[in-house]
């Protein structure tokens, strides 16, 4: 057992943070440095448990989580603070704490209202994301779930534009109510578990072997599914994010895009299949029918937007849907897969709705067709933009490629028609995102733009994310390894 | 000659309610002595008799004495439910002076009704025999018609309370009507004894005098606690009584109304169990979905509270309806934690508002969140408990209510009650939106804390927060306060 408690300051740290952040209200300078700090100790604490991975096997800890830490709370109902971490959580977490930093960076500029409070809401947001990747037991869980909700509504609400008010209301009403009747569902696990075993318990691993008729397994089942693909978000469910993305702030995006859309993949793979094998072996057909959908139909949509910021959201939506399809078919590489792609989307997702921002602060328009040209003059911008796009558009020896790749080898086997189906949904994106980089970056300037080029901070948070890229693009055997032995767990086969 | 066997008296079982009665009186006969201008010091000294009460009732938990020949008992469930009174009589109390002030009606007699109704209130509560219950309820019905009717230069406040005051004689009828036909089923008005007696005769579902008795008492506490659908008189009342007053009324009556309904049915009724719980599970799913969706419809910031306040209602129902120990711990863990959001939340439109009433319509809070960061806060925490969002009290009080209902096979029950819940968000959200996203169009200068409303308002966010974020110790007093 290691000494220092490391998920717990992980958890705690960005909420400390944003206490302090209340006491620097009226001082905004400060508060975005100390903000900026926090954020960067996150990273390096969530970078230094990739090096506790040796640690196994833990005490008590569940088999593959190399940090756990379980201590009562409300005992009463049986609800204890066990949290742990695992191959999957760590790249998770890794991502959560890197794309908290750049969204940071991205607002440092665009938002000069009410800072502080900004920032708090980013910090807190943190902690409840960090909660969700961490939680091993199914009441914090929801409780970090919920909490993660409240900071991205006033995001959306306080700093965004347009409809930003019918945006966020929407995005809150639509993930409350899935987020809701998984509560229900938590709690007829909880009672059909105590009345079971005698012990009335919310612990991830106490509740695991429970037998289900297979009626209740299924309604249990949905109830989690509904607040999972809400979150993903897979089609037909997904028609607030589009909204949510356009009206949000840079900030709320980059989050919004690269953190709170993995943790409904993320509930899927930790609770949703785990808990109910039966059920979920039921209605896969289902979910790959509604993953490869939406796949394509996003892709679809795509193609005809106008604004830049829609256009990467819908694509959003067909990039987790490959994501929607790894988990569906189960399989070690499809699963494997579908973690990777989850952190290659939030990095180029990131790093898209990052540009799409920096090019809306110079000219103050997402329109694609107010642009073009930029090539000859804001060349380093132009570069990423165009070495992101295509990453995002699944150019090989990028890592977008690597996920998808292994998401179709993994599931072909399983399901022929829909990985060819699939396929389509790999070149589709080609072709908007061939489109896009045409009309904005190459063709013929459409109206004079004043531009500048990257500063060094814009440098900064796009080199960062194109190091990502490349890395896991080109040598992406690291991650899988570490992703071998809890996909193999959860799987079913051995280590 | 036989003697008479004088029963036993047992003052100590009452010994808090005396002790809140006299200080009332005494109040009574200070006021006259006290000019126009200091009476908020009737006030302090209203919280001091309030504080000496709790200090006495402390000290009984654990132990359950009964007095009067068994028509009134000190348990731990009295002695939640007295403590749940007492902190909204208390919280309610600060909150007046100030307002009282402004609205030009400064008449130091507000405190000692206030007392008055706690009294009745603890009466409720610790009541074992029917005729009990009812004087308790009596005592604060008629002390709450004049709260309702307080600020006598106000039109609203006059209708509220001749409103109140007919429609409650009206349904207290309905109450009487009950137990006497209860009465008549079973011989006895004792809560103890009427189980007794139906457990040894067999009487049952077939005798139709006591299930007419049972369902007319509980039309009658359906119109104290307000649900539908007898809870027409709830928004006028609301919206037109004084403030502090609502505030008051909408937590420590409503708990009254559920500890009396509690005892009733769970310890006299259980041979109906059920027919009264699909009774009950009908009341909670009309409440609910009639309060949450005329909410969504209100301008005026007190009424939408008001149909709020009949929704939470529902939502107690849904625990109610379970009849199992964890849905009745359930009723006073929300109980509690509802005085605390609820009193809260009040406490912010008082200060919102200017004299007449003006100022409480959800638009007027345009900016509130910028010009008073604070409060803005403040405001937040209170109305995201009362959407029930972790981490405050009112999420972990739902959860236990919705608990208890998927325990006893209400699951339906509790599917219904969380869309409400999700549906409610949009109107609490909705005064967020006001407060944090429309320009200021007011500068909110009249905006000033005494030191009464941030003693109220650090109460209430504590009460909030620490049930909210370590609820054991709560949860653990509420299990051991329903083992009846």
């Amino acid at each position: 057992m290691n000494q220092i408690p490391i998920l717990t300051l992980l958890l705690f740290l960005p909420l400390v943070g944003a206490l302090l952040l209340l006491a620097l209200e009226r001082r905004e300078g400060m508060a975005r440095v100390v903000a900026l700090c926090i954020g960067l100790l996150e990273t390096v604490l969530a970078c230094s448990a990739w090096f506790c991975q040796c640690n196994l096997p833990v005490a008590n800890a569940p088999k593959g989580f190399f940090l756990f830490e379980d201590l009562p709370w409300i005992e009463a109902l049986g609800i204890r603070y066990t949290i742990g971490m695992d191959g999957i959580s760590l790249l998770l977490v890794i991502l959560t704490a890197l794309v908290t930093v750049i969204a940071m960076l991205t607002s440092w500029r665009s938002i000069t209202e009410r800072v502080s409070l900004h920032y708090l809401l980013l910090l807190a947001m943190e902690s409840g994301i960090m909660g969700v990747f961490l939680s091993l037991d199914l009441f914090l869980f929801y409780l970090f779930w919920e909490l993660m909700l409240i900071p991205m509504f006033f995001l959306i609400f306080i700093w965004g534009h347009g409809r930003n008010i019918y945006s966020a209301v929407k995005f809150f009403l639509y993930t409350l109510i899935g987020s809701l009747l998984m509560l229900l569902a938590i709690i007829g696990i909880y009672l059909i578990h105590g009345s079971q075993s005698g012990i009335y318990s919310f612990g991830l691993s106490a509740i695991l072997g429970t037998q289900f008729t297979s009626a209740t397994g299924l309604w249990l089942y949905a109830a989690f599914l509904l607040a999972f693909a809400v979150k993903f978000p897979i089609v037909p469910l997904h028609t607030w994010l589009p909204d949510a993305h356009t009206d949000a702030p840079t900030a709320g995006s980059v989050i919004l895009a690269g953190l709170l859309l993995k943790t409904g993949a993320y509930g899927l793979i930790r609770f949703g299949y785990p808990l109910f094998p039966e059920a979920a072996r039921t209605l896969t057909p289902l979910l790959i029918v509604l993953a490869v959908t939406g796949i394509i139909y996003a892709s679809w949509i795509a193609f005809a937007q106008k604004d830049m910021k829609r256009l990467v959201a819908y694509s959003s939506v067909g990039h987790m849907g490959f994501v929607a399809l790894g988990i569906a078919v189960w399989t070690p590489v499809a699963l494997s897969g579908a973690v990777l792609q989850m952190v290659n989307h939030g990095l180029t997702t990131t790093a898209l709705f990052a540009l799409v921002g920096m090019l809306d602060e110079r000219t103050h328009s997402r329109q694609i067709e107010d642009y073009g040209g930029l090539w000859g003059k804001v060349p380093l911008l132009s570069a990423f933009f165009v070495l992101f796009a295509m990453a995002s558009a699944g150019l090989p020896g990028l890592n977008n490629f690597v996920g998808e790749f292994l998401i179709l080898a993994g599931s072909f086997k399983v399901a022929h028609i829909a990985t060819i189906l699939a396929f389509i949904g790999v070149i589709l994106p080609l072709v908007y995102t061939v489109r896009l980089i045409q009309e904005v970056i190459f063709q013929e300037e459409r109206r004079p733009l004043t531009l500048s080029d990257l500063t060094l901070r814009e440098i900064s948070i796009l080199a960062a994310l194109a190091i990502g890229d490349l890395y896991i693009g080109l040598h992406p055997a690291p991650l899988l390894e570490i992703l071998k032995t809890p996909v193999a767990l959860l799987t079913g086969g051995s280590p | 000659m036989d003697t008479i066997a004088i029963p036993a008296i047992n003052l100590a079982v009452i010994a808090p309610e005396v002790v809140l009665s006299v200080v009332a009186m005494a109040l009574l006969l200070i006021n006259v002595f006290v000019k126009s201008e200091q009476k908020g010091y009737l006030g302090y000294l209203s919280i001091a008799g309030i504080l000496g009460t709790l200090l006495m009732l402390i000290p009984a938990w654990g132990s359950s004495v009964e007095g009067f020949s068994g028509t009134i008992i000190q348990d731990n469930f009295a002695i939640f439910f007295k403590v749940i009174f007492l902190i909204s009589a208390a919280m309610s109390i600060l909150i007046t002076d100030k307002y009282l002030e402004r609205e030009g009606c400064n008449q130091g007699e507000i405190y000692p009704l206030i007392l008055f109704a706690t009294v009745g209130m603890m009466l409720m509560a610790s009541g074992t025999d029917l005729m009990t219950i009812f004087l308790g309820l009596e005592v604060l019905s008629v002390s709450l018609y004049v709260l309702a009717g307080f600020n006598r230069n106000n039109i609203k406040s006059n209708e509220a309370g001749l409103k109140y005051f007919l429609l409650g004689a009206f349904s207290t009828g309905f109450l009487l009507y009950g137990m006497a036909l209860t009465y008549g089923a079973t011989g006895t008005t004792k809560i103890a004894k009427i189980a007794s007696y139906i457990a040894m005769n067999g009487v049952s579902s077939s005798n139709l005098m006591l299930v007419a008795g049972m369902i007319l008492m509980s039309t009658g506490f359906a119109f104290k606690v307000a649900a539908a659908p007898f809870h027409m008189w709830t928004p006028d009342v609301y919206e037109g009584a004084p403030t502090p007053m609502t505030a008051f009324m909408s937590v420590g009556p409503k708990a009254a109304g559920f500890a009396a309904f509690a005892r009733v049915l769970l310890v006299a009724l259980p041979a109906l169990k059920p027919e009264w719980s699909s009774l009950l599970w009908v009341l909670a799913v009309l409440t609910m979905t009639v309060g949450n969706i005329t909410a969504l419809y209100q301008q005026n910031i007190k009424r939408m509270l008001a149909y709020s306040s009949i929704a939470h209602a529902g939502y107690i129902l849904v625990g109610f309806t379970a009849g199992n120990a964890v849905g009745t711990a359930g009723i006073l863990f929300y109980m509690l934690s509802y005085a605390f959001m609820n009193i809260g939340a009040f406490a912010i439109i008082i200060l919102v508002g200017k004299k007449g009433e003006e100022n409480s319509n959800v638009s007027d809070y345009a900016g509130f969140g910028y010009r008073h960061p604070v409060l803005g806060i403040a405001f937040c925490i209170f109305l995201f408990s009362l959407a029930g969002i972790p981490p405050a009290a009112g999420f972990i009080g739902k959860f236990y209510l919705f608990s208890g209902a998927i325990q006893a096979g209400y699951i339906w029950l509790a599917v219904i009650g969380v869309l409400n819940s999700a549906a409610s968000v949009y109107y609490y959200l909705r005064v967020m939106v006001f407060m944090y996203f429309k320009e200021p169009t007011e500068d909110f200068e009249w905006v000033k804390l005494t030191p009464a409303f941030v003693l109220c308002l650090l109460i209430a966010v504590i009460g909030v927060l620490v049930p909210g974020v370590l609820p054991g110790l709560f949860l653990e007093l509420a299990q051991k306060a329903v083992l009846m």
